[in-house]
């Protein structure tokens, strides 16, 4: 038998013990990556602040009631887009969460088992189209079809006179509030459907299967078993597609038409906050228009902040999203 | 699922009601997103085309963004593109992959690491647009003009949030015990770490840096006023840098009929490359899981 000495063990190991030495190295150096990023966020933050304060300063609380927009007197106001963001993103939502629960449902509980892989991923694939190309073909294919079957009949069967009516004036040539939410609406839908997909298939089968078992019909499993299981995270999903559709620029930018203050109608044009930053930012000459444009990022960002903000919360971590 | 006939008529009525619902939710989302598909493949493949109808058309691929009526490409912006999606991807992975470490290895439960987590989720989704206001704020104003530097800068920033996040997620996946294992052979923890945590965890590392890419490679409006746009094939980073997603916006949105043409085959161009990145970070990441 050899007797180990413990001072032998150690001179053993000389480069390990010689190695140790970077670990605080290395951990200061992650440390600060990590830190770095937060400091991307609060410069974002800051630097939105300032640029926009001379037109905080300038405009006072009026800046968010005034849905006045006119570079040439330099007078700015951000209530109209402010109110164009909210109701595009508010209307999409509308259309798209039913739509995206109905394909979600249909991937879980409906589709003929060899479908569900290949359109549930295509679904997911769908999720990642980059944005122009739904604002592309919201413009040259979506616009004229919705001028003409949508937007045309209506507005010539329109009583006179009536709230109808009022709601919906405006150019027919396809664009306006109504269809910026529509091509918003699809924009969100394969990544809301994606989104609660997965969450359904986190049920454990034998929940759901307990459930037809007593003798439930799927529409029973899914409103008092599916969804109250998935309920925290849905709202989570919701959130972060509004969070998308409020945020959004180029699909919008190329459908909403593009004109300032508060929408009028359904078919009217409109603009939102990233569309007028999208449209204006480039050409600002005037220091007040620009600081104007800044100042609307700053309430595009407390808008968007608090709405991911309450989707982590409910969200949690275990859908990975 | 429908073998079982219930006895009521109401829950007859409401389960026939709701599963037609949901085959017509179904049936109305996927034929609008495969209108979309279909009319993207349709009118973007013939700028790959000869107008003429005659053969493979490369000038795409070969020549700049041309004057309103006269032959061209989208050489510039594929090259701008290119150069900006690379630059911002280098950065983006190295400060993605060790913050993403460290919120895995050092943080774990701590309260900053709970901040910078969370926080790092808020960017991650954050509107791109103000991205790119922030970069025209401390580099192109600063500096005094649009730069493809700049546009990097605005792309890099929406890549490292992607790429903390799925480092983090995938190195938390890796199993104690082999962090132990290394411990207890005496290496220190960096080279624990590096040489075999980041080992055992590259497949996803790679995954999630390619959906990164993906999705940045589609992002039009943080460039809209960092690189801005150039008519010219340009290799110098310091001056505006044409890039397709821009070059895009702009044709789609002129009156002539060539530029919307080259406009609908860039977008089938980029369409045609994230799908093709996410599918091939899809198989890497179920190749992982499999191994």
């Amino acid at each position: 038998m050899i007797a180990v000495v413990p001072g032998e063990l150690v001179a053993s190991t000389p480069r390990a013990a010689r190695g140790t030495g970077l670990d605080r190295a290395f951990e200061i150096l992650c440390f600060s990556a990590a830190t770095f990023l937060l400091a991307a966020l609060g410069g974002l933050i800051v630097s939105l602040a300032i640029g926009g304060w001379p037109a905080f300063a300038n405009f006072g609380v009026g800046f968010f009631f005034s849905a006045e927009w006119d570079p040439v007197r330099e007078i700015y106001g951000a209530a109209g887009a402010v109110t164009g963001t909210l109701v595009t993103a508010t209307v999409a939502l509308l259309i798209s969460l039913p739509l995206a629960l109905g394909v979600a449902i249909f991937l879980v509980e409906l589709c003929p088992t060899p479908l569900r892989r290949p359109i549930g991923t295509a679904v997911e694939l769908l999720a990642g189209i980059p944005s122009i190309v739904y604002g592309m073909w919201g413009l040259f294919v979506f616009a004229p079809w919705f001028s003409k079957h949508v937007q045309m009949p209506i507005m010539m069967s329109a009583k006179p006179g009536t709230l109808w009516e009022t709601l919906t004036t405006g150019v027919p040539n396809g664009s306006g509030i109504l269809s910026a939410s529509i091509i918003l609406a699809i924009m969100i839908l394969p990544f809301m459907a994606a989104t609660l997909r997965e969450l359904f298939l986190t049920i454990p089968p034998q929940v759901r299967e307990s459930a037809y078992g007593l003798g439930s019909t799927t529409f029973e499993v899914i409103r008092n078993v599916s969804l109250p299981y998935i309920r925290t995270g849905a709202i989570g999903a919701v959130m972060l597609g509004l969070g998308r559709a409020l945020g959004e620029t180029m699909a919008v930018t190329f459908i909403i038409g593009n004109s300032h203050g508060f929408p009028t109608s359904m078919f009217a044009s409109g603009s939102t906050i990233a569309s007028t930053i999208a449209n204006e930012f480039a050409e600002a000459t005037g220091v007040l228009h620009t600081s104007s444009l800044i100042a609307l990022g700053l309430v595009l960002f407390v808008i968007t902040f608090i709405v991911l903000a309450l989707a982590r919360v409910f969200i949690g971590r275990q859908a990975n999203l | 699922m429908t073998a079982f006939a219930p006895q009521r008529l109401s829950r007859r009525i409401a389960e026939l009601v709701f599963l037609a619902f949901c085959w017509a939710a179904a049936a109305i989302a996927l034929m609008a997103l495969a209108a979309i598909m279909w009319s993207l493949v349709t009118k973007g493949i013939g700028g790959f085309f000869r107008p003429d109808g005659g053969g493979l058309d490369l000038r795409i691929f070969t020549m700049s963004t041309p004057a309103p009526g006269s032959e061209g490409g989208l050489l510039n912006a594929i090259m701008g593109s290119l150069m900006m999606c690379a630059l911002a991807m280098v950065g983006a992975v190295f400060v993605g992959i060790l913050a993403g470490t460290w919120l895995s290895e050092f943080a774990r439960e701590s309260q900053y690491g709970k901040v910078v987590r969370f926080l790092n989720d808020v960017l991650l989704s954050a509107p791109s647009i103000l991205v790119g206001l922030f970069v025209y704020g401390i580099l192109v104003a600063p500096l005094g003009g649009f730069s493809g530097l700049a546009g990097a800068v605005a792309l890099g920033m929406i890549a490292a949030p992607v790429i903390t996040r799925t480092t983090e997620d995938v190195l938390r996946l890796q199993p104690t015990a082999l962090r132990e294992a290394s411990v207890a052979l005496g290496a220190p923890v960096w080279r624990t770490i590096l040489a075999v945590i980041w080992k055992s965890a590259q497949g996803g590392m790679l995954t999630g840096a390619l959906l990164a890419f993906a999705r940045i490679s589609g992002e039009t409006a943080p460039l809209l006023f960092t690189a801005l746009n150039n008519q010219f094939l340009s290799l110098d980073m310091t001056k505006p840098t044409a890039n397709l997603p821009v070059v895009i916006f702009n044709f789609a949105l002129s009156a002539y009929d060539d530029w919307r043409r080259l406009a609908w085959a860039g977008a089938l161009l980029i369409a045609a490359t994230v799908l093709t990145v996410t599918i091939i970070a899809r198989l890497l990441a179920r190749e992982t899981r499999r191994s």
